[in-house]
């Protein structure tokens, strides 16, 4: 029968039923820029979803323990790498959604950052203590950095990873009251600079969006702690010291989150620990400007892209509120009751909307910034973290 | 809820009554409560201390952790708070028996 067609006519028909099923194979070419990522944490599976459309595209199971679980993107974001709790770093693909490669690396951590070349993974470890480096490619081992041996005689727990230009990584050590330094522009020999004497209990850090400033929270003392790394032979100061001034600090039953969406413009929004306040502080000179009263123990302090309002959600009993911060009154301006356990808060990339995970009600709210309306809701499983594709390009996250 | 994590509960209390027979069980609380505890255990304990107790900022509460502590002093922590670490005091939401219920819980291997 082949002999029958003309050898320039077969090679005609091959390339056309080629193509034709090229095209009904691959999926329908489309962009990552407004996916995300959102946590199961339960369930050890992920969601990719679309927040244009405000839809779920797919899960992908199999992750492992996600309890406290993050995420950060390849610089292209169409990768998305989960850092779970049980230590294990899963590359999931967005547009596949495959689980491309998972590597147990420790056994217990806390969550990562990307490096600023987009070729190395950093992950914190909480045991054994430390910071460990892969190749963002194959997540081979690159570099294994123990922390210093902390008050409980091992390798401290380490909090607060992020990236800075230059292929640097700031973090802080719980159990040794430091902030750390980590240059990996040679990625299989890291030079660390430590800054000793950070202030006590270090519970997490952030970096300024310019990748200038890490500032670690404190729990052992009413504070901040600041590195300049413009000015690294200043070494750390104190800022927002005092700031509960003698009242009695409460409970916390959930410890905060900080990270680089806390600074929108000329302030930095960030949560009192012990005091139900957001505080407020001038983002150059770190002076106080003010401490905002809110319900209950924030947990995290998120300002809105264009930094007109913060959103602030709860530490257990108050976790299924919401409350929105006016800036330049200072003020809040709206509570919000969108569910139960309220974990975690993500803005679109420009902020018009802010998808919200309530895991004891199994679902996504997605809210109108504008209005404050709901917009939508999804179903997803004991959702926590919601992380949307745009911090692939942003430092810090 | 289901009863699920209560019946397999209570077959982990049989079994331990016959393995461990110095050790007393504390009474199960009544339903819906005994539910709800152990969702408070797993989600907001499970923050800090890990969703498997496997620990994290807070120290490990698995069996082999807690082995040897005391179930008092164990129940004391969990109503008291530890001050001067971030082990909040739960007595605003938990009475005695309830923390000891819980330490007992722990203390044969909590699972999700
Ligand atoms: C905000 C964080 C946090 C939360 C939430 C929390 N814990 Fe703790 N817990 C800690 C820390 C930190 C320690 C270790 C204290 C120390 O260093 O001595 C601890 C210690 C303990 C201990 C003592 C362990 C030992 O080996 O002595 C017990 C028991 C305990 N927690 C039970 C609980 C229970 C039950 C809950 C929930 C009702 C809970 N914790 C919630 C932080 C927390």
């Amino acid at each position: 029968m082949a002999g029958l067609l003309p050898e320039a006519g077969r090679t005609a028909l091959i390339l056309t039923l080629s193509l034709l099923l090229a095209a009904c194979a691959a999926p329908p070419l489309r962009g990552t820029g407004d996916l995300g990522v959102v946590i199961e944490r339960a369930s050890g599976s992920v969601q990719v979803v679309d927040n244009t459309h405000q839809r779920s595209l797919g899960r992908i199971q199999g992750l492992g323990d996600l309890s406290h679980a993050s995420v950060v993107f390849s610089r292209d974001a169409r990768y998305a790498y989960v850092f779970g709790r049980d230590g294990a770093i899963s590359k999931v693909d967005l547009l596949t959604r495959q689980l491309v490669q998972r590597v147990a690396q420790a056994s217990n951590s806390i969550g990562g950052a990307i490096s600023s070349d987009g070729k190395v993974i950093a992950a914190q470890n909480y045991e054994p203590g430390g910071v460990r480096l892969f190749d963002a490619d194959n997540l081979a081992l690159l570099a294994d950095i123990p922390a210093v041996t902390g008050h409980n005689g091992k390798p401290s727990r380490v909090v607060g990873l992020a990236d800075l230009p230059g292929n640097r990584f700031a973090y802080a050590l719980f159990d040794a009251d430091e902030i750390d330094v980590l240059d990996a522009s040679d990625p299989a020999h890291p030079v660390l600079a430590r800054h000793p004497g950070a202030g006590k209990s270090p519970y997490d850090g952030l970096a300024s969006m310019d990748g200038r400033y890490f500032l670690a929270g404190l729990y052992g003392e009413d504070g901040l702690s600041l590195l300049d790394t413009w000015r690294p032979e200043q070494g750390v100061r104190r800022v927002l010291a005092g700031y509960g001034r003698g009242e009695q600090a409460m409970p916390v039953y959930k410890m905060p989150h900080l990270r680089g969406w806390s600074i929108a413009g000329e302030y930095a929004f960030l949560p009192a620990i012990g005091h139900h306040e957001v505080l407020m502080a001038d983002s150059r000179s770190w002076a106080q400007v003010a401490a905002v009263p809110v319900l209950g123990q924030p947990v995290f302090v998120m300002a809105e892209p264009s930094g007109r309002h913060v959103w602030v959600n709860f530490a257990f009993p108050d976790n299924d509120k919401v409350q929105v911060i006016d800036v330049p009154s200072r003020q809040v301006i709206k509570t919000l009751q969108p569910g139960r356990a309220i974990l975690h808060m993500e803005f679109t990339a420009r902020g018009d909307a802010v998808w919200l995970s309530s895991r004891d009600d199994d679902k996504l709210v997605v809210i109108d910034t504008a209005t404050l309306n709901t917009r939508s809701t999804l179903p997803a499983r004991e959702p926590s973290g919601i992380f949307f594709s745009w911090r692939a390009g942003r430092m810090g996250m | 809820m289901d009863s699920g994590p209560v019946s397999r509960l209570l077959a982990a209390l049989l079994a331990c009554g016959l393995v461990l027979p110095a050790m007393a069980a504390p009474a199960a609380p009544a339903e819906p409560r005994a539910s709800q505890l152990l969702q408070l255990l797993h989600n907001d304990c499970g923050a800090c201390h890990g969703l498997t107790f496997r620990g994290g900022l807070g120290s490990p509460l698995t069996p082999e952790a807690l082995q040897g502590k005391p179930d008092d002093s164990l129940a004391a922590t969990i109503l008291n708070g530890r001050p001067g670490t971030p082990m909040p005091p739960w007595r605003p939401f938990l009475d005695e028996e309830e923390a000891k219920w819980l330490v007992y819980y722990l203390k044969q291997g909590a699972r999700p």
